[in-house]
């Protein structure tokens, strides 16, 4: 294999990560905008978002051979963990950081951390703690195009992410709810003033945001399995990904999604740094963008008022 | 069931030093850090790399306890000018590159085996084994008693304050000249030192270290104790420590271990978390209210005599 191909492969499977982590990144980025604290429950919802996926395909599927009913399981299967990820969310936000909302602003961080070790530990009481195999829609044996090797699971990943990001930017900027959104996250209480009713702005930006998770979730169930704890590192680095693009900036984090993955990747490939260290990148790659430009890429240098 | 309990005691000493390590950082400054776990590592395998090379236990606690600070300044220099949510997750990512480290440094640490047969404490020539438990027991209380009165004296001396106007008012802490990111820093070394002492203490009682102590759970844990508590009381620390340990240790204790899975007790941490922040966010003994009483009687007698 030639070196130009070699690289090529590397850049598809730093994609292939940086549109998964970019999807979960939209859920921090969205609820950061708004209430301006970091959901740290957004990696488990894409666990728990994973089993739900897991389940309702394979309850469709059945034991039909592979074809292309699997194929319309899974994505029956995407639609209903979105939507009972969007749920899960919504009450999450209702139960555990509502009646926070006026408090410390360490509270709403702390029960974020207690709601993330309840539904981890939830799932590990519940589904056991072994992993389960998420069997891909498709017979996913690499397919060549001229001299490049991508698997169908690297198409469906950057195809389903680049579909998700398109239609939340087309909700966000376009319609009147993602006015109302951006009018919230902007200044709440003049927002409400304006007639928009907040709390439901709110509800709505969790609902999207796990909806997005579990979309993520699911896609990278297949590549590495499901189990109880795969939401928290997943999740960490998708943070990171929300902070190197400007945390609250949507954009942003998709750019920093896509930009981690393809540090990541080719760091280990072409840095050599071991595979041992791989997790370690994203928390140095964190240090560094909060001392050269906490902002992020995108976001915007804001003065801290009295 | 008598030893359980003693047991019980031990950990909820090497909790308690944790807690009061996060209780300065957390409860004091008000700065959520989520790296207890690296820390408590730190000071772990220093105490057993030291002491396995023939160091005395006792010259291995300023060691670790000057790793642990350099450490916290390491990692608190470029983020505790950030705001608090950002810390959590650097600080939650510096422990894991911790753990990561230890996981892969084979030469230093062992990697993921660990290091075992770690040599017994001495104190004036007698062996302080944890097979004893009782003695250890002391030797963790006095040492436990002793680092409780200087950070009750700490709190309660000009820097105590300064932290205490940090945490209430960062801007209004500034304006007022106090130095808010030294203190933010000292105030982070201090409690990784403590921290790194729970360390030293945790490798003594167990004789062995690895990795896998060190995982995310022991920062919740010890978060958990802090919250329970009460943030901002030394004392309200010390018995969320116990209370926190009791919970952990209850099914053992009357016998239910394999009835009880292990994750109901992570599932009750959380609820507390939660449960506390809604509806007692002080913790159950609540902020120690600075008396100041004293101070006013003699600035009005002060006054009087002027009069």
């Amino acid at each position: 294999m030639g070196s130009a191909s070699l690289l090529f492969q590397h850049l598809m499977n730093g994609l292939t990560l940086g549109g998964i982590y970019a999807l979960i990144a939209l859920g921090y980025t969205m609820v950061y905008g708004i209430l301006k604290f970091i959901n740290f429950a957004h990696g488990d919802i894409l666990m728990v978002g994973a089993y739900i996926g897991l389940f309702t395909f394979d309850a469709l599927r059945g034991s039909t051979p592979i074809g292309i009913w699997w194929l319309v399981s899974f994505f029956i299967a995407m639609v209903v963990s979105m939507m009972g990820c969007a749920v899960l969310g919504m009450a999450i936000e209702k139960i555990a950081y509502k009646p926070l909302r006026k408090g410390s602003r360490l509270a709403p961080l702390l029960s974020a951390i207690g709601v993330s070790f309840i539904l981890s530990n939830g799932a590990a009481w519940m589904f056991g703690t072994h992993s389960r195999k998420f069997n891909y829609p498709f017979d996913n044996s690499p397919i060549s195009i001229g001299g490049v090797v991508i698997t169908p699971h690297q198409i469906m990943v950057l195809v389903v992410a680049i579909v998700m990001m398109v239609a939340l930017k087309i909700f966000v900027d376009k319609t009147k709810m993602g006015k109302a959104m951006r009018a919230t996250s902007l200044d709440s209480e003049t927002a409400k003033l304006m007639g928009v009713n907040a709390d439901m702005i709110i509800s709505l930006t969790f609902g999207i945001g796990s909806a997005l998770a579990a979309c993520g979730g699911m896609l990278i169930a297949l590549d590495y399995k499901v189990y109880a704890t795969m939401g928290t590192m997943v999740g960490l680095k998708a943070f990171v990904a929300a902070v190197v693009g400007g945390i609250g900036n949507i954009t942003g984090a998709m750019l920093g999604g896509f930009l981690l993955g393809l540090l990541e990747t080719f760091g280990v490939a072409i840095l050599g740094i071991p595979q041992g260290f791989k997790d370690a990148i994203a928390f140095a790659v964190l240090i560094l963008i909060l001392l050269l430009k906490p902002e992020g890429l995108l976001g915007k240098a804001e003065k801290e008022k009295v | 069931m008598f030893n359980f309990f003693i047991l019980i005691l031990i950990y909820t000493c090497i909790y308690a030093f944790m807690s009061l390590g996060q209780n300065l950082i957390t409860g004091y400054t008000g700065m959520l850090s989520l790296c207890a776990a690296g820390f408590f590592a730190i000071g772990s395998y220093a105490t057993a790399i030291l002491t396995k090379l023939g160091w005395s236990f006792w010259a291995t606690l300023p060691v670790a306890a000057i790793l642990s600070a350099i450490m916290g300044i390491i990692i608190g220099l470029p983020t505790l000018r950030l705001k608090g949510d950002y810390l959590a997750i650097a600080t939650l990512g510096f422990a894991e590159i911790v753990r990561n480290v230890i996981n892969n440094w084979d030469s230093l640490t062992n990697g993921p085996m660990g290091i075992q047969k770690i040599p017994q404490i001495m104190v004036f020539g007698m062996n302080v084994s944890p097979y004893k438990k009782y003695g250890f027991l002391l030797l963790e209380v006095v040492m436990l008693l002793i680092c409780w009165f200087l950070l009750e004296r700490l709190a309660s001396s000009r820097m105590g304050r300064a932290l205490e106007a940090i945490r209430e008012d960062e801007i209004a802490a500034n304006s007022m000249g106090i130095n808010v990111t030294k203190y933010k820093v000292v105030s982070f070394a201090l409690g990784a030192a403590v921290t790194g002492i729970a360390g030293c203490l945790q490798a003594e009682y167990t004789l062995s270290v690895s990795p896998g102590s060190f995982v995310f759970m022991v920062s919740i844990m010890v978060l958990c104790t802090v919250v329970l508590g009460g943030m901002g009381n030394f004392v309200a620390v010390i018995l969320g420590a116990f209370i926190i340990q009791f919970i952990s240790y209850f099914p053992q204790l009357v016998g239910l271990s394999n009835i009880i899975p292990a994750q109901a007790k992570q599932i009750i941490f959380g609820l507390i978390l939660v449960i506390m922040m809604i509806y007692r966010p002080q913790g159950i003994l609540g902020r120690k209210e600075r008396n100041n009483k004293k101070a006013e009687k003699a600035w009005l007698e002060k006054k009087e005599a002027k009069a």
